[in-house]
């Protein structure tokens, strides 16, 4: 008999009867035992990719961008798909660590710290493409407000890429200091366990002297809250101004005041397709089962499914006011999209972002973790066509006919972007061994603390 | 004797033996030497450790030692005058008037030199013929520095030193005139007073020699007519700005018809002119095969073959005569529509009378004496045979000789000049062969060729650029030619060396001066003439007029043409010429204007044909264009051309182009295409072709414009009819867009809807360009102008192929979808619903089978509100005080955004390093391919932007002059390097804050629209709306 009335509604978000200590040795398990084969196995592939694309990179910065597929007409095509891709799978984690803090979505607890690493690790994929997309990248610091001997040489603050500098250089900034400081107590309970001495060093001064007094936590507490704080409206701008590389041109297909909200819905879309991507395959592999539950991927899908909508809302706008507009450009510009050579990067686009994630209004579908995998696979690689759509088939055919030609990635494109995704693994590989990829300290705060297990014994079940 | 008087320098040298003295005296040095340093101690050695931090500190410093030595820079002599030319500044050009003469092209040249060095070619405004420079004439300076160049004069491939070159000859000479055996001086079309008499010297010394005159395309018939008719050997010349009425049978007089330079007079007639209301224009009628740049100008164009177009002089000889020709057999089998235009072309010669013109370039006596009389009888103004031209000679009896004699052995000493016969005849390779069998052979030329070859001697000749030279281009219409440069090589001029070999010590130069003063200036100013590179005598040519003679043979042989052959018709591209000039990587990139490829020659084919044939041209992945393989039987021969689909070909015609697959003293990127004089049998540009195509090849083109049509997107080439321009307002035949705002309409260029703030103009300087579609011609001599004088990189077949082409210059082409571009506009507004919308736009993407062409010159247009500008993020471009949109290669990242954001796409990017580069083997990769560059403008680094700059170094240097001057600058004197080599007037330049400026009127002309006016980036260059004379009356 129970006590006291217990609300049946809300499911435990932690299963399986965790106690504290449960929770810490789930933890600290693979950070203090040794890598099993798979993951060397995946290591290893992702480290050889991620050197083939480095050499690649030496080679198109030695040689010259001509390497790449680009043209007089095409001037961006794999190098600023990839960025935009890179950046959008980077909105995961703030929104889930920042956004869902302050709408207190308990649930993001079990997630919340891979997905923010996944952010840090998606930012620094993107943050490559800029810098090696240049003739120059050498004189890429020319991109930064620096005082300087040359004269009266300053940036243009005008030019929608040098905000691209400023936001994507807030972003990774803040979402460093944010993930770190979530970071410190789960660094201090690995050092307190810690028996080896270099261990235990390492930790000591990863944790930055965490020491568990409440005003510690006080202080914890409050940083998180202003961070979050912070945080939430980096989530809207970082995507629109990357939206603005392309809003405030003038080329048809690109001039869209639409963007904003269109890329934003779109870059939620994307990172969480990429959460679920990497979290399904982790709760299996590192055995986190009880933490990442099939009520988080059922959440997860749901955020998939209204954002997977809304930028189909945004498609569907874009052909209705190139054809409300009048402007012969632009209305060519869209029927091209979708009828053109490329018709098929369109239409890989529309199904795999506006038809797939329909299929998570059934919530059988939504509840199976291999549908929800394939899913967000798909949905990945819809979303990297958005980009190429966006950027390829508007500059390849644009208003003077006479110019209108077609791109085709080399090897060397293909390489780097596979690089970017090898590199992304290998550190997502080497967080997910070294540091504590669930945050404990938070999940113990929602632990059921009515002992049920007690309850259980009581009753005699 | 006189005591020395020494000083002490111690006290201690005052003492007697001095024990300190004496030792200072055996010391050479005071102090103790650290002797135990040089004393090498093997053991102290052997002991002594190097620590990790002394370690560091050697690799430390060994490092920023190899460091330090790698960063020295390359060591570049510059060589100081040590005695200063006079003429020279550095730092200012020198100009020369000159002329070429290469056998191809003949033009009076202006020619501008930088520190004694040649570096660009002009026209040369004081010419009033032949002044107007085409693509290869003004690419030609590059072929002075082109590196495959002969260094000396050669025996069977060894060096040798003049002398002995000249002694092995004569005597060789002299054995061959003491056996009396027949020797043939071989040379092109020299139309030059004093070397023909320096020839008629040498052969004077050995009259066993024969001069032959050979011109590799034939224009033997013509002159014949011409010769039959009034007596002399040469061209009656045609002045088109006088012609309302041009009809053109097969003559690509835009391009190389008759030695072409008629893009001047025939854009004259093209604007229209007259009060608004009145205006008039030329009529232009062309009748052709293949599409030629010409038919692309025309008013009216009927594709149409060989034959047909015969029956059309005879139709139209019979009707302007009146003669009744009309009931001859034959000619009913014209089809009504053909017949209908001849009517309606006769009825309108016969009406503009004195100011109509008839042309042709069918290779026939009596069908060219036909034109003749023609334009006799209609008493033509532009029809001038006082003054004809003699830039041509050659008679095609007297080389089939020739040929016969070398093959069969007859003729046993040959000596060419200037041409290279082992390629451009028909059997050639035999010729070669038989070369070797001959007792002397000798080849006169700047390079090695198929002819040299074969040949025991080559003697090197120098550059035109660098030699002496006098001609009479067109009857008393004399030219001179200077030397710009002391001879790079160690070369002779053909003429000093026949001198030599008369026995006569005198030079070229004093021989030409000698002839000029006592034959053709008669007492004028030998200087002036030499410093306005020509002179023109009062010297005319009387035409007696011979009786028309209405007795042709033609009508025998007019027999209608085998169904299943095909006309093949050889043809020359205003880039390529000859092929005299393919080393020149200007002119391989310089892409056709009609075609637009680049690097190639291939068969073009009707779009009907093709689909007989089963010929296909198809796009892959990165949009370059590859087309199906075609195997052509033709006099004989067989060889394998690839096939572009060619809209406006004449069905059961094909073309080939001449000038390609040229093997020898040619770069390896440069030896492509085919050599279409295999098939030039017995001279003639028509043959016999059976054709079939080569299955599963395909051959990999490089176009620089891959999108042929214009989309019905009427607003990017405005243009409108003579009729509608002269009855309706402008805002009914160039309208300016409007954008709502409100829901009201306001045009896009009133500051109601200009979001930008506006530069002030106030003072100084404002640049516009304007471009007139009526007189621009297309033929591209623009475009090689800008590649001289902004340093422009060849970026080779490879790279154009991928649409990476550098020029900061083109000239779009557009064919009609529909008959018209008018109905493709109709056809686009007409669309309504989706279905319709997919069905139209994609017809558009198809080129009619006989399309309207329409040619537009694009470069940076220098936006107002450029939007190139505003995304830059490091401020790279940015507006001048002048208009300019300026780029500024240093501060340049690379993000390419600028020319994404370009609406016109006009910039160019450096993808790779395009100079010292073996990658990119072409001028720019060795020294002597360098000299051409302008000094004036940077050569860009990889992975920068980069664009027109309106020649900035021109109006720079121009406002410096009349700043230093103290003068007002006049209008006319701002120029760009596009706008100084038009020669059809289309691109003018200027001021318009000087209101009395050309450009200032033209700006605010009717005609005058923006290009891409409703996207608002308010460019400072205008178009003229483009007027087609179509109406039928």
């Amino acid at each position: 008999m129970a006590s006291h009335y217990e609300a049946p509604i809300r499911k435990p978000l932690v299963t399986g009867d965790k106690s504290y200590h449960d929770v810490t040795i789930d933890v600290a398990h693979p950070v203090e035992s040794k890598p099993n084969r798979q993951w060397w196995i995946v290591f290893g592939i992702s480290l050889a990719v991620f050197l083939w694309g480095l050499g690649l990179i030496v080679y198109t910065i030695s040689t010259g961008v001509g390497v790449w597929g680009l043209n007089k007409t095409v001037g961006w095509a794999w190098d600023i798909t990839n960025f935009v891709w890179w950046v959008g799978i980077g909105h995961a984690g703030t929104l889930i660590s920042a956004v869902l803090l302050l709408f207190r979505q308990k649930w993001r607890m079990g997630i919340n710290r891979s997905a923010e690493a996944m952010t840090i690790f998606s930012v620094i994929q993107a943050g490559l493409f800029p810098i090696i997309h240049m003739g120059r990248p050498w004189l890429a610091y020319w991109m930064l407000p620096i005082p300087n001997t040359f004269g009266s040489l300053w940036v243009n603050f005008n030019s929608p890429l040098l905000w691209d500098v400023f936001a994507i250089s807030t972003y990774l900034s803040v979402s460093l200091v944010f993930w770190w400081t979530g970071l410190l107590p789960d660094f201090a309970m690995i050092r307190d366990r810690a028996v080896k001495p270099f261990q235990k060093k390492i930790y000591s001064l990863l944790s930055f002297g965490w020491s568990g007094r409440a005003k510690d936590w006080q202080r914890f507490e409050e940083v998180s809250l202003v961070l979050a704080g912070l945080a939430t409206p980096l989530v809207l701008s970082v995507h629109t101004i990357v939206s603005f590389d392309f809003a405030t041109s003038v080329i048809p297909g690109w001039h869209t005041t639409i963007f904003p909200p269109y890329f934003v819905a779109g870059a939620i879309f994307s990172g969480f397709a990429m959460v679920q991507t990497l979290l399904i395959v982790m709760r299996k592999v590192s055995n986190l089962e009880d933490y990442i539950t099939v009520q988080h991927i059922e959440l997860m899908n749901i955020v998939i499914m209204i954002t997977g909508s809304i930028v189909g809302v945004a498609y569907i706008t874009e052909l209705f006011i190139a054809w409300y507009s009048g402007v012969e450009y632009e209305q060519y510009a869209f029927l091209n999209r979708a009828t053109g050579p490329y018709w098929w990067a369109y239409w890989a686009m529309m199904s795999c972002n506006v038809f797939s994630p329909q299929f998570m209004w059934f919530k059988k579908l939504r509840t199976s973790i291999m549908f929800s995998f394939v899913i967000s696979i798909v949905v990945n690689i819809g979303m990297w066509f958005e980009r190429f759509v966006i950027i390829v088939t508007s500059l390849h055919r644009d208003y003077l006919p006479s110019s209108w030609t077609m791109f085709s990635p080399t090897f060397v494109d293909i390489g780097i972007f596979m690089g970017t995704i090898g590199f992304f693994f290998v550190l997502f590989l080497l967080y997910a061994k070294y540091f504590p990829v669930i945050a404990q300290a938070e999940v113990k705060t929602i632990l059921k603390s009515s002992g049920e297990k007690f309850k259980k014994i009581r009753d005699g079940k | 004797m006189k005591k020395i008087k020494k000083y002490w320098k111690s006290s201690e040298e005052l003492k007697k033996d001095s024990k300190i003295l004496n030792e200072f005296k055996n010391k050479e040095f005071v102090q103790k030497l650290p002797e135990d340093i040089f004393d090498i101690n093997k053991q102290a050695l052997e002991d002594s450790s190097t620590n990790r931090r002394d370690f560091l500190k050697y690799v430390g410093f060994s490092t920023a030692a190899a460091g330090i030595a790698a960063c020295e820079g390359p060591v570049i002599n510059s060589v100081p005058y040590v005695v200063q030319p006079d003429e020279i500044i550095p730092g200012n050009a020198n100009y020369y008037a000159s002329s070429i003469a290469d056998g191809y092209d003949y033009r009076n040249i202006l020619v501008k030199t930088r520190e004694g060095r040649p570096i660009k070619i002009k026209q040369n405004k004081d010419a009033i013929s032949l002044g107007e420079c085409n693509a290869r004439v003004l690419a030609s300076v590059l072929s002075l520095y082109d590196s495959k160049r002969l260094k000396g004069p050669k025996v069977n491939g060894l060096d040798i030193d003049w002398d002995d070159f000249d002694q092995k000859i004569v005597s060789k000479l002299k054995n061959l005139y003491k056996q009396d055996k027949r020797v043939v001086l071989l040379t092109h079309t020299i139309p030059s007073p004093t070397t023909q008499k320096i020839i008629n010297k040498f052969i004077s010394k050995f009259p066993n020699i024969k001069h032959v005159v050979y011109d590799s395309i034939s224009s033997s018939e013509t002159l014949d007519a011409f010769e039959s008719s009034f007596g002399i050997r040469a061209f009656a010349d045609y002045d088109f700005s006088k012609a309302e009425t041009i009809v053109s049978i097969d003559a690509d007089f835009l391009g190389d018809w008759q030695g072409g330079g008629y893009e001047g007079g025939y854009s004259k007639g093209r604007v229209p002119k007259g009060n608004k209301g009145k205006s008039s224009m030329s009529y232009h009628v062309q009748f052709e095969s293949n599409m030629s740049l010409t038919g692309a100008n025309a008013d009216k164009r009927i594709p149409c073959r060989q034959e047909i177009m015969k029956k059309i002089v005879l139709e139209i000889h019979s009707k302007i005569f009146d003669s009744g020709f009309n009931t001859h057999k034959g000619l009913s089998e014209l089809d009504e529509k053909i017949n209908n235009i001849i009517l309606d072309v006769t009825k309108r010669l016969i009406k503009s009378g004195k100011k109509s013109l008839v042309v042709s370039g069918i290779q026939n006596v009596e069908i060219q004496k036909m034109i003749l009389e023609i334009n006799q009888k209609l008493s033509s103004d532009a029809f001038d045979i006082e003054n004809p031209k003699i830039i041509h000679q050659g008679k095609n009896s007297d080389v089939k000789d020739l040929v016969d004699g070398i093959l069969d052995g007859s003729i046993k000493g040959i000596l060419t000049f200037g041409i290279d016969p082992g390629y451009t005849l028909p059997m050639g390779i035999d010729f070669v062969k038989a070369l070797q069998e001959v007792d002397l052979s000798v080849v006169f030329s700047m390079k090695e060729n198929e002819t040299s070859a074969g040949a025991e001697y080559i003697a090197a000749v120098p550059h035109y650029l660098e030699s002496w030279g006098d001609y009479e281009f067109k009857l008393g219409h004399y030219s001179l030619a200077q030397p710009t440069i002391q001879p790079l090589f160690n070369t002779r001029q053909f003429q000093d060396i026949l001198l030599k070999w008369s026995g006569d010590n005198s030079s070229y130069y004093s021989e030409i001066k000698k002839n000029w003063n006592e034959n053709i200036l008669k007492g004028k100013s030998w200087n002036k003439s030499l410093h306005d590179g020509v002179y023109i005598s009062n010297k005319k040519f009387n035409p007696k007029r011979n009786k028309t003679d209405f007795k042709y043979n033609l009508f025998n042989s007019l027999n209608s043409s085998n169904d299943d052959s095909i006309d093949l018709i050889l043809y020359t591209k205003i880039g390529m010429g000859d092929g005299n000039q393919a080393n020149n990587p200007w002119l391989q990139e310089f892409p056709d204007p009609i075609t637009r490829t680049t690097w190639d020659n291939y068969l073009t084919v009707s779009i009907k044909d093709a689909k007989k044939f089963g010929f296909k041209n198809y796009n892959v992945a990165n949009g370059g264009l590859n087309g199906s393989y075609a195997k052509i039987e033709a006099a004989g021969k067989e060889i394998i051309a690839p096939v572009l689909i060619q809209p406006g070909q004449a069905e059961g015609t094909m073309g080939l182009a001449f000038g390609y697959g040229k093997v020898q003293g040619m770069k390896e990127e440069m030896q492509i295409g085919v050599n279409a004089f295999k098939l030039y049998e017995n001279f003639e540009k028509i043959q016999s072709a059976k054709v079939s195509l080569l299955e599963n090849k395909y051959h990999e083109f490089a176009c620089i414009q891959l999108h042929n049509t214009l989309m019905g997107r009427g607003d990017i080439i405005k243009e409108t009819t003579l009729d509608i321009f002269n009855s309706e307002d402008k805002s009914h035949w160039n309208p300016v867009p409007v954008v709502s705002k409100n829901h009201i309409e306001i045009p896009v260029n009133s500051d109601e809807v200009d979001m930008w703030d506006s530069f002030d103009r106030s003072i100084g300087h404002h640049f516009n360009m304007s471009i007139d579609l009526n007189a621009c011609t297309g033929c591209g001599a623009c475009i090689i102008a800008c590649h001289s004088e902004n340093n422009v990189p060849v970026v080779g077949k490879r790279e154009v192929r991928k649409s990476r082409d550098l020029h900061w210059l083109r000239i779009d082409r557009y064919y009609s979808s529909e008959q018209s571009f008018e109905s493709d506009n109709e056809a686009v507004d007409a669309i309504s619903g989706l279905g319709e919308t997919l069905t139209v736009m994609d017809e558009m993407e198809n080129a009619n089978e006989n399309p309207e062409v329409s040619f537009q010159p694009i470069m940076c247009q220098h936006c107002n509100h450029a939007p190139c500008e505003t995304v830059c993020p490091v401020a790279a471009t940015s507006h001048g005080r002048q208009g300019q949109n300026h780029m500024a290669y240093n501060r340049c990242v690379g993000t390419r955004y600028c020319a994404n954001n370009c609406p016109y796409k006009v910039r160019r990017f450096n993808w790779f390093r395009y100079n010292k580069n073996d990658e990119f083997d072409y001028n720019m990769n060795d020294d002597l391919g360098r000299m051409v560059l302008n000094p004036d403008v940077v050569v860009r680094s990889r992975g920068v932007m980069e664009k027109c700059s309106m020649c900035i170094q021109m109006t720079q240097k121009t406002i410096l002059d009349a700043k230093l001057e103290g003068r007002k600058i006049i209008d006319g004197e701002f120029q760009t390097a596009c706008s100084q080599a038009c020669g059809s007037n289309a691109i003018v330049f200027g001021d318009i804050n000087d209101s009395d400026s050309k450009i200032k009127k033209l700006k605010e002309d009717d005609r005058s629209y923006h290009l891409l006016e409703s996207v608002g980036t308010k460019p400072n260059v205008v178009y003229q709306t483009k007027i087609r004379n179509k109406d039928i009356s």
